[in-house]
């Protein structure tokens, strides 16, 4: 893979979608008002659970805070990056426009995952590092280059879970052409991904770490930001995101052959 | 000879396609049980295509000319058969073979919509791995034989269909192909603009030598574009040759159009034994088969007193459209 290439690609990529988005600047204002009022609500809500009681599965409310800081740019990032473009991939089958991407020279599920960006989701993304930053005060976590490194694995790991996940399910559309559905679920797993994983009954955190692992995107970035996470979980998160990452790429490659394009 | 530089063997295609019953009955059985049956839509075709040929794929709807098309630039598994296409095998859809052909769909489109069609240009040009200079001198190139240079910096959604069509063109064709696959190409353009279409084709193909495969529905894009023409039926061949000849072969008569002097020179002559397909006072429009062409004109030159005379072809569209009826030739 010729890396320049691709790094050249991705800069038009970025100029033409940020352009396409600025041709609707009302429509980048309401979403950067909601990402605002969105985190306000989130943040109420945990003032409301935390009124009555000062721990939750283990976690104080300014520790809470920090899982609520990574859920928050964990959704910055999928509102930027994969809602405009793994959603875009159930279109792209159903009117068969996967014929252009899939004629192109360039890796296909480079092309589909990385076309577009929403800007607006970039307010979410500094909001959420702004709340962590804040959080590094109250809970008095010392910050050195170790502790960064640490934490921009996990929370890479996280992103790469999370992707790879969405890609799936949306690869399916090969098959089954229209999966808005499940996409929707996996937003609603991430909404819950914003609770300590400990405030969950057993059965459901093995649920949550097993089958759909949201314990690893949120849970885990957040416990290695508070110094509490043990070397063997942040290993099984990298091993996780890979696999998991490999999977989505195999699972691509193969549905592509079953893909019929849609009809003229 | 030149070198073929498409080659079909034995080429099959089945899709598996489930059918639904109407009503709420036919609608909860379909969601509970499906039944898919397998549809073969392309059946053991075999054909070679040489270097700069221009072909015109035929056929009705869904009689699978487009199913072709996408099996030869790779978007689509064969069932089975053999496919080379510039020696590729084009499922692959290797890097190299990739950058040398491309895919014009008259219905869909891959322009950024919102951006000006220059931008699209661009991101193309960095895909297929060609500088800023050269891309830029290739689509000033292609923008003046188009036509299009004034509309190259208007967002795509305030072009017309035709202008669209254009820069459609023009982002397909900027890493210069050597193979060019057209599936109607044509649609919905007015007249002005499919003549221009159809002229900037002929150019591209004269100046490159780059081979044409192409289907649509205007008989005017087959007829002025192809010499070569494959009728596809049913997922079959039923004919591959030129276009001339298939005219020629479904088409043995000819049409002439007689202006009589007199209303008793038109009855008489009505009533000689000719075979009349239309009567109009003094105007008379007689079939006759072409190897009889002269002895007949000479028996009605002395007979008759004729005011006027034209020959003419029965339209290619009548003559196509009783193909695709019958899929025979």
């Amino acid at each position: 893979m010729n890396i320049k290439k691709y790094l050249k690609i991705y800069s038009l990529f970025l100029q033409t979608s940020i352009a396409s988005e600025l041709e609707y600047k009302t429509n980048i204002i309401i979403d950067f008002i909601t990402a605002i009022l969105s985190l306000i609500g989130s943040l109420f809500l945990l003032t409301i659970f935390f009124q009555s009681t000062d721990n939750i599965g283990g976690w104080k409310f300014e520790q809470a805070l920090i899982i609520q800081g990574i859920y928050t740019i964990l959704n910055g990032i999928t509102n930027t990056w994969f809602n405009p473009n793994l959603t875009e991939i159930v279109k792209h089958i159903r009117e068969g426009t996967l014929d252009f991407v899939l004629l192109k020279p360039l890796d296909s599920q480079f092309f589909i995952s990385l076309k577009k960006i929403s800007p607006s989701g970039l307010l979410e993304i500094i909001l959420g590092v702004a709340l962590l930053l804040y959080c590094t005060g109250i809970n008095q976590i010392n910050i050195n280059i170790g502790f960064f490194i640490l934490c921009l694995t996990t929370l890479l790991c996280s992103i790469l879970i999370l992707y790879s996940l969405w890609f799936l399910i949306s690869t399916t559309t090969i098959w089954f052409v229209k999966t808005w559905n499940a996409t929707e679920v996996l937003r609603s797993f991430l909404y819950i991904g914003r609770f300590p994983l400990n405030s969950f009954s057993f059965s459901l955190r093995i649920f949550f770490s097993i089958f759909i692992p949201i314990a690893f995107i949120t849970t885990i970035p957040s416990e290695v930001f508070l110094g509490l996470a043990q070397l063997w979980k942040i290993l099984l998160e990298i091993v996780v995101s890979g696999i998991f990452f490999i999977v989505s790429r195999r699972f691509w490659l193969f549905a592509l052959r079953y893909y019929t394009s849609a009809s003229s | 000879m030149e070198k073929n530089i498409i080659q079909v063997e034995d080429l099959s295609k089945s899709f598996d396609i489930s059918s639904k019953e109407p009503g709420i009955k036919g609608t909860v059985k379909h969601f509970f049980k499906r039944e898919t049956k397998s549809i073969e839509v392309i059946k053991n075709i075999n054909f070679q295509i040489k270097k700069g040929e221009i072909v015109g794929f035929l056929g009705a709807n869904g009689a699978g000319k487009t199913t072709i098309l996408k099996m030869l630039c790779g978007l689509i598994y064969p069932s089975a058969g053999n496919l080379n296409v510039t020696g590729y095998l084009p499922y692959k859809r290797r890097h190299n073979f990739l950058k040398n052909i491309t895919l014009i769909m008259g219905q869909k489109q891959q322009l950024i919509w919102d951006l000006p069609p220059i931008e699209s240009f661009y991101l193309n040009a960095a895909i297929y791995d060609i500088e800023k200079y050269e891309a830029k001198r290739r689509i000033k190139k292609l923008s003046d034989m188009l036509e299009i240079d004034k509309e190259l910096f208007i967002p795509v959604r305030k072009l017309s269909l035709g202008q669209r069509m254009k820069a459609e063109l023009l982002a397909s064709l900027i890493h210069k192909p050597n193979i060019l696959f057209l599936d109607e190409p044509t649609l919905g353009l007015d007249i002005n603009a499919q003549r221009n279409l159809r002229k900037f084709l002929q150019i591209y193909n004269k100046e490159t030598d780059a081979t044409i495969c192409l289907t649509s529905h205007y008989m005017k894009d087959i007829t002025s574009l192809c010499k070569r023409v494959i009728c596809i039926h049913e997922g079959c061949i039923t004919y591959d040759g030129k276009l001339n000849k298939l005219l020629k072969k479904i088409s043995p008569l000819k049409d002439i159009l007689i202006v009589c002097k007199t209303d008793k020179d038109a009855k008489e002559l009505s009533n000689s034994g000719f075979t009349i397909k239309s009567r109009n006072q003094k105007e008379i429009i007689i079939s006759i088969k072409k190897e009889l062409i002269k002895p007949s004109l000479k028996e009605i030159l002395n007979k008759f007193d004729i005011e006027d005379l034209y020959i003419n072809e029965p339209p290619v569209d009548e003559i196509i459209g009783n193909i695709l009826i019958k899929g025979k030739v």
